[in-house]
């Protein structure tokens, strides 16, 4: 897993609620056996026609919007486990995503792959969404050690929560399976009682 | 120090707590099937680790397997790649497999529990969202990523933070023709999309222990969508009766010994909840959906309503009623539909299909409808026809298919065209998710059978003449 730092990068406004997996990555394209080439079909539905034409009015087709940063409305990432969304989401250049929540299992699929979702108030998504709207080129500072979200224009920035463990993960490019295969006496000591 | 059903049964899975209060957590029977297992595999095998516990694990293929000729090859090329991937995974790492063809496939959440796999007391995961299921029988099972199912076949645990607790309790008696697919849909209406996040929700009042395992099941099989990581249901007499002389379930001493396991686990009656919901199960009509998720539901005699709920933005709405193609203050009774299907982990068990069955007798489909059924197992397939149903439907105008998930996510042929509307008994309406374009209306089989007839939504409690 890629380790995570600080990225200072411009973002993409997506002011939708309940953004659900199955938007993010249609389950037709869930038939693939390794993790590449997602990114190809993110939000395939919503960035595409029927007759795979890209849409004038979807943010990702609009070149003015670029960066590593997603921006979206709250509730992100429901329904479907798949962790696909969360390849998509990756493999399109994405390293963090901003909402005011996050499903479960999105947020931890995530966290698994080097992907940060950071939580932000609702007051302070909307600031987000303003810089935005007034400036595309506005750009955001995410310390991860710091645990701080930055609007760089105004200066404004807010903290944001993340479970230790996981911080520590993300910032040294470990995964769960590394950590979990240490405990594997512990593990066979629990399965004897 | 009294604890609630899920306490019990986390902590004595705890195998140890780390930093931030992760706790790695031991899983008692871990399900998989093709989408969300090859690269898990492909994980073990680049770090040359075995499956540390395969006689725990069960596989099955459901996702993409066609639903008529199973005993041929499977056409569409990549389905076919997926399903031969799991074959071969699960013979090299010697994980048990109900694929195509045996007589145990089906959708992965009703072939646990009819093979008496699933058991109350235990933790069960799978890389699905509607692992949930399974909490019917007072069990803790939840939806994980790939990169979980790798690490619990690779230890048999996963790291997790304890959730919060909620219970929602359902009291009194529901109406004719209100079935448990009714009570969920209402509760999710009640609570909105986000309303469970972070939490594991002990579903329990009259309503809920009057019903059977099948409708707890249903009930439990949707909390995922109003967000809750899982559900579940205190066990008693109807779980115990059910699980009892199933393949898998204990025999013998070992099933005396379970079973006071079991019986230890209810709520104890001052343990308290993070979050309490009571509901009147009087207050429940047939239920459907109006909008693109599951959470924008309504009393099918209801109108739509004029603007979003409270918390959710007009935009959002708006979007979602443009998809469907309907007016905010409309009513659904009346709308034309063009295709039924009656299926999914949420639906698709021998009640499920037996209370379809008995509404729709000696009628027929309506000319431009497209019906299903899709049973949820080859099991299930060959009681409902050693019962007659298959007869039923055929007799009908439905097609009764083989096992599989099917239209419920349109992975395979069974797709809803773009622009069409399909009263599915699934659990999910969102944009696409029948097939591009497809608009979903999601309702109880009874209600979805009785459209297939009326070829337009109708109100199934004034027809309670037919069911009795
Ligand atoms: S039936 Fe639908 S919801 Fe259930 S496991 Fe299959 S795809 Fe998922």
């Amino acid at each position: 897993m890629q380790a995570f730092t600080t990225i200072k990068s411009t973002a993409i406004p997506l002011p939708i609620e309940d953004v659900d997996t199955d938007q993010i990555i249609p389950a037709r394209f869930l038939k693939a056996t390794t993790r590449e080439g997602f990114g190809d079909n993110l939000f395939c539905d919503w960035r595409f026609d029927r007759e795979g034409q890209p849409k004038k009015d979807f943010v990702l087709n609009n070149p003015t919007y670029r960066g590593e940063i997603l921006v979206a409305g709250k509730n992100f990432g429901c329904g479907s486990s798949r962790e696909h969304a969360a390849w998509a989401i990756g493999d399109y250049g994405l390293r963090v995503v901003v909402s005011s929540f996050f499903a479960d299992i999105f947020r931890g699929n995530a966290l698994n792959n080097g992907i940060l979702p950071v939580v932000v108030s609702p007051d302070f998504l909307d600031q987000i969404f303003q810089a935005i709207e007034q400036d595309p080129g506005a750009t955001f500072t995410v310390s991860l050690e710091n645990q701080s979200f930055q609007i760089d224009a105004s200066g404004t920035s807010t903290t944001f929560d993340i479970d230790p463990y996981k911080k520590n993960c993300l910032l040294k490019g470990y995964d769960d399976i590394d950590f979990l295969l240490s405990q594997k006496e512990e593990i066979e000591a629990y399965e004897k009682v | 120090m009294a604890k609630t059903l899920f306490d019990k049964i986390w902590d004595r899975h705890v195998v140890k707590t780390i930093e931030g209060d992760q706790q790695i957590l031991y899983i008692d029977r871990h399900f998989i099937h093709e989408v969300t297992s090859p690269q898990a595999f492909a994980g073990l095998r680049e770090r040359g680790l075995p499956v540390f516990r395969p006689a725990q694990t069960i596989a099955t293929a459901d996702h993409n397997v066609p639903t008529i000729n199973q005993h041929l090859p499977i056409e569409e090329p990549l389905s076919r790649k997926q399903v031969d991937a799991l074959t071969q995974n699960c013979a090299e790492f010697g994980v048990n497999l109900y694929g195509l063809g045996h007589k145990y496939q089906g959708i992965v959440h009703v072939i646990g529990p009819e093979l008496g796999i699933t058991q109350p007391g235990m933790t069960i995961v799978c890389g699905d969202s509607h692992t949930s299921t399974h909490g019917a029988f007072g069990g803790i099972a939840f939806g994980i990523g790939t990169s979980q199912v790798e690490q619990v076949m690779a230890t048999q645990c996963v790291l997790q933070r304890k959730p919060q607790k909620m219970r929602i309790s359902v009291d009194g008696e529901l109406a004719p023709g209100v079935v448990a697919k009714d009570i969920i849909l209402y509760i999710i209406a009640q609570l909105g999309v986000g309303g469970g996040t972070g939490y594991f929700v002990e579903y329990a009042g009259s309503a809920i222990r009057d019903l059977s395992m099948e409708g707890r099941m249903t009930i439990c099989n949707m909390s995922i969508e109003m967000g809750a990581r899982g559900g579940l249901i205190a066990p008693d007499e109807t779980t115990f009766d059910y699980v009892k002389g199933r393949e898998f379930a204990p025999k013998g001493a070992d099933w005396d010994k379970q079973l006071a396991y079991w019986q230890s686990l209810p709520t104890d009656a001052e343990a308290t909840f993070d979050k309490e919901y009571n509901f009147r199960a009087e207050d429940i009509q047939p239920m459907v959906t109006y909008g693109t998720n599951p959470g924008m539901g309504m009393g099918v005699a209801a109108q739509i309503p004029k603007q979003a709920k409270a918390g959710e933005s007009e935009a959002t709405f708006k979007k979602s009623l443009a998809y469907m193609d309907v007016q905010p203050g409309q009513s659904l009774l009346g709308q034309r539909i063009d295709y039924v299907f009656i299926g999914s982990c949420t639906n698709s068990r021998m009640e499920d299909l037996r209370m379809a069955a008995a509404l729709i007798e000696g009628q027929k489909v309506a000319s431009h409808v497209k019906a299903m059924i899709v049973p949820g197992s080859q099991q299930i397939a060959l009681q409902a026809q050693a019962e007659g149903l298959d007869k039923v439907f055929i007799a009908a105008g439905f097609e009764f298919r083989q096992a599989g998930c099917s239209a419920c996510l349109g992975m395979n042929e069974d797709k809803v065209p773009a622009g069409m509307y399909c009263v599915s008994t699934s659990n999910r309406n969102f944009e696409g998710r029948q097939g591009p374009g497809a608009r979903t209306i999601l309702a109880s089989p009874l209600t979805a059978a009785a459209a297939a007839i009326a070829g337009e939504i109708v109100d199934v409690s004034k027809q309670v003449g037919v069911l009795a």
